[in-house]
């Protein structure tokens, strides 16, 4: 007997219970399908992730207050990093990085007789956008001198030019933070958001203006840029030299993008796992469905194996056209499923993220082969062996 | 002229069951049947026709005793080779026909060819010869349940005959059909054994077991 001729066999078999097989194979399909989609969305999140930290550029090193990973944590400590140690660090970094850093608080601002909310109030140096990419679509940032005379401008984000300025020009305007006046002098481009914050409901103010505002001399961090990639090790090394001539270990971390990148990607990495795992196991219900209907086939059948054995069947003969039946019913379903799963797939990623990562289907498909054979292994085994006459008899 | 033994049954015994419900079915039966016989099989019912027709068809195995079929010993083969042999020396028709439901006559009449091996157009054609010899030419694609006892069993018939076995093994084929019905089924195998297929029947009516040429009596699993 050739293989065309199993085929036909199984099929035939197979078309005979056309519901009992379709609903086999949505178990598989359903497997199948989970499996792509949920390890998608993982690496989908994690790609997206993965970009956001990108975008601050490779050059980048934050300092944060507090040790990570020391005795205390990072809220536990005094925060040490004055302005005074940042304007020192700036000096001894002076032609291998630009230094700037990140003073202010969360607040409301206003304008005539509106308000925004929980604005973040930035105070940096002009060298600012060239540490952190920051797109001005109208206006201008702030110059050195304006950083210097603690000039009352800012540069507002989307969020506040949406929320105050809905039908007027922002630029020349002036708004209110904490009881100062500050002119708006440009607008920054979205940035989106990440890690859940709203990235574009902030404005960026000289850190000197800041100081005086808030009567604070304490950077919530502070941004190095290294002048090229290759510098980068270097700054870091030498930011830490400095910042420990003044400051003690625990004081501050320094983080580079790829210190922060391994971070998230380990946590993203289990996400993803786990995700798969989840779906993984409903592809095992699957592969149970399939075995269940195989030994349910089996016995239903028992008296057709019977006849086939008496007409000149051999076991071979038999097992193969289980074994067949059980693999087409997953491979059917693997098929569907990989299609299916992929589809919905692109779908989520035009509102959220989804990336269809090849090894996610490469290893639902042999999962849903490995189904079928494993799990019609045992039937077929169970179907070959019985003995004509008993098969025949049986009722 | 000396005509060859097809069957050579000596001192088949054959047990059933373990220990507490151990059931002698046959006590040694010694059978020859030559190349052309036309045999009935008579007995009340138990005394163990079905199942010497059954070691006679390699369906099942002796517990002790020799066969030879066509002087070959058969008891010592293994699973494939009986296979083997059911597929082309031995054609089997069944009391209860035993069609598969859910495939069409012409499907269940080409049953036994797909394990030959033999080219599908030819096996069609040869199926549907068969099928014309029984008389069901007009029948060829419906399904087993949509014919009448009587033409399942020629159905049945026609399976049996696909893979020209030189042996027809029949148990009680008329035994769930009326009695025009089963002159029909006789006449077809009378027809076969004229042609010299050897045939061994199993039958409880004194008119069917009249039409065969030897009679074979059993009682309690031993021949009379
Ligand atoms: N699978 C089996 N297990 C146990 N005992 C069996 C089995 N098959 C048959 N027997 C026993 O063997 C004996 C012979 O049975 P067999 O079927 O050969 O009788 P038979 O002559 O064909 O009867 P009938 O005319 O009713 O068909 C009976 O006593 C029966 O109970
Ligand atoms: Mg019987």
């Amino acid at each position: 007997m050739n293989i065309a001729e199993y085929f036909r066999l199984s099929i035939n078999a197979l078309m005979a219970n056309k519901m009992r097989s379709i609903l086999t194979t949505l178990g598989v399909i359903i497997g199948v399908f989970s499996v792509i989609l949920l390890v998608s969305l993982g690496s989908g999140l994690q790609s997206y992730i993965t970009n956001q930290i990108s975008e601050l550029g490779s050059n980048i090193l934050f300092v944060i207050p507090g040790k990570i990973g020391g005795t205390s944590g990072p809220g536990e400590t005094v925060n040490r990093l004055t302005l005074t140690n940042v304007k020192y660090l700036s000096e001894r970094l002076q032609g291998i990085a630009l230094v700037s850093p990140q003073i202010g608080k969360t607040t409301t601002i206003k304008f005539a007789n509106k308000s925004n909310k929980n604005t973040n109030i930035w105070g940096v140096s002009a060298n600012f956008p060239d540490i952190i990419k920051t797109k001005i679509i109208k206006g201008t940032f702030f110059t050195k001198s304006q950083e210097k005379n603690g000039s009352k401008v800012v540069v507002i984000g989307p969020t506040i030019v949406k929320n105050l300025f809905p039908n007027t020009d922002p630029i020349g305007k002036k708004i209110t933070i904490s009881g100062g006046k500050y002119t708006i002098i440009g607008l920054s481009a979205s940035r989106g958001s990440s890690f859940g914050q709203n990235q574009d409901n902030i404005v960026v103010i000289p850190f000197t203006a800041a100081k005086k505002q808030f009567s604070i001399d304490i950077a919530n961090q502070i941004y190095l840029s290294a002048n090229s990639p290759a510098l980068v090790n270097l700054v870091k090394k030498r930011a830490k030299e400095v910042l420990l001539t003044r400051l003690d270990e625990e004081d501050f971390t320094i983080m580079g993008q790829e210190q922060i990148l391994s971070t998230v990607t380990n946590i993203t990495n289990v996400l993803t796992i786990a995700l798969g795992g989840i779906a993984a196991i409903s592809l095992l219900v699957g592969g149970i469905g399939v075995m269940n209907i195989m030994l349910v086939s089996v016995t239903e059948r028992t008296k057709e194996i019977g006849l086939r054995k008496a007409l000149g069947a051999r076991r071979q003969d038999i097992l193969t056209q289980f074994l067949l039946e059980a693999v087409m019913l997953s491979l059917l379903g693997g098929t569907i499923g990989i299609l299916l799963g992929i589809g919905a797939s692109m779908i989520v990623a035009v509102f959220f993220v989804a990336v269809v990562t090849p090894w996610s289907v490469i290893l639902a498909f042999l999962f849903s082969v490995a189904v079928g054979v494993i799990f019609g292994m045992t039937p077929a085994i169970r179907a070959s062996k019985l003995s004509p006459i008993e098969a025949l008899r049986y009722e | 002229m000396k005509i060859d033994p097809v069957i050579q049954l000596t001192g088949v015994i054959k047990d059933y069951g373990s220990e507490e419900f151990a059931t002698t079915a046959l006590h040694g039966i010694n059978l020859t049947v030559y190349k052309g016989d036309f045999i009935a099989i008579t007995g009340p019912s138990g005394s163990g026709k079905s199942t010497l027709l059954n070691i006679i068809g390699l369906l099942d195995t002796a517990t002790s005793g020799t066969y030879l079929l066509n002087e070959k010993d058969v008891t010592k083969i293994n699973e494939d080779q009986q296979a083997y042999i059911r597929n082309r020396e031995i054609g089997f028709v069944f009391q209860s026909f035993n069609l598969l439901k859910r495939v069409n006559v012409l499907e269940n009449v080409i049953l036994p060819s797909i394990y030959t091996g033999t080219n599908k157009t030819e096996r069609e054609k040869r199926a549907k010869e068969l099928l014309i010899k029984v008389g069901l030419e007009d029948h060829i694609y419906k399904k087993p349940n949509q014919l009448s006892g009587g033409q399942q069993q020629r159905v049945a018939i026609a399976r049996a005959l696909m893979n020209e076995p030189s042996l027809i093994l029949a148990d009680e084929p008329t035994g769930n059909l009326d009695t025009a019905s089963g002159n029909e089924i006789m006449t077809i195998v009378k027809d076969l054994n004229r042609q010299g297929k050897t045939i061994i029947m199993i039958t409880h009516e004194n008119d069917i077991a009249k039409q065969a040429k030897k009679l074979v009596q059993i009682k309690d699993g031993k021949v009379l």
